[in-house]
């Protein structure tokens, strides 16, 4: 999984049917430093984050397990908020 | 699977539900001579390892098999904890 904060929002009226009511939002991936790394990336949203959000990102044949995407054709879906991260100084 | 060193963890309160109780752990892969190679990710924890320790994980769906029948939207699980790993090199060193 990645760190990513999310940026924005996409609206596609034209889709494929299974991802119809599914929330899709901009995500910039960053390191556990706040950082951004990385090109965006559009993920499916199963947590209702928000944008400012620092979240956590599934990406491949994982992000299909997430609740409610059962045969979804998405390779990146937020599954949690994240409240805090913790590095060490090593 | 790759090696990395544990370097922190993550608290997340709001998640999807197939998530709970899932220990949420930062690595930061290592290369050949343990120094930090490539970017930092964030895998679900199936050994019990904690900060500081060198670990192995897996990528992809492979990565939710340790919660098998669950199906867990993971794509990064640490499968092993590593007491220790050594290269040898062979011909000449550049």
């Amino acid at each position: 999984m990645i760190l990513a904060k999310v940026v924005g929002t996409v609206v596609a009226t034209r889709k494929d049917p299974r991802l119809e009511s599914q929330k899709l939002m901009v995500a910039r991936p960053m390191d556990p430093g706040g950082k951004p790394e990385g090109v965006y990336l559009v993920a499916v949203d199963t947590v209702d984050a928000g944008v400012g959000e620092t979240v956590l990102i599934v990406s491949g044949s994982s992000a299909r397990m997430a609740a409610g995407m059962k045969d979804c054709p998405v390779d990146a879906a937020i599954v949690g908020i994240i409240d805090l991260i913790e590095v060490s100084g090593a | 699977m790759q090696v990395a060193r544990v370097i922190g963890d993550v608290v997340s309160s709001h998640k999807n539900p197939a998530l709970q109780g899932l220990k949420l752990l930062v690595l930061q892969p290592l290369g050949a001579a343990h120094e930090p190679v490539g970017r930092t990710l964030v895998a679900a924890d199936a050994m019990g390892a904690g900060i500081g320790e060198i670990v192995f994980f897996v990528r992809g769906r492979e990565a939710s098999f340790p919660w098998l029948p669950a199906e867990v939207p993971v794509d990064a699980g640490i499968v092993g904890i590593v007491d220790h790993f050594d290269v040898v090199r062979s011909g000449r060193q550049s």
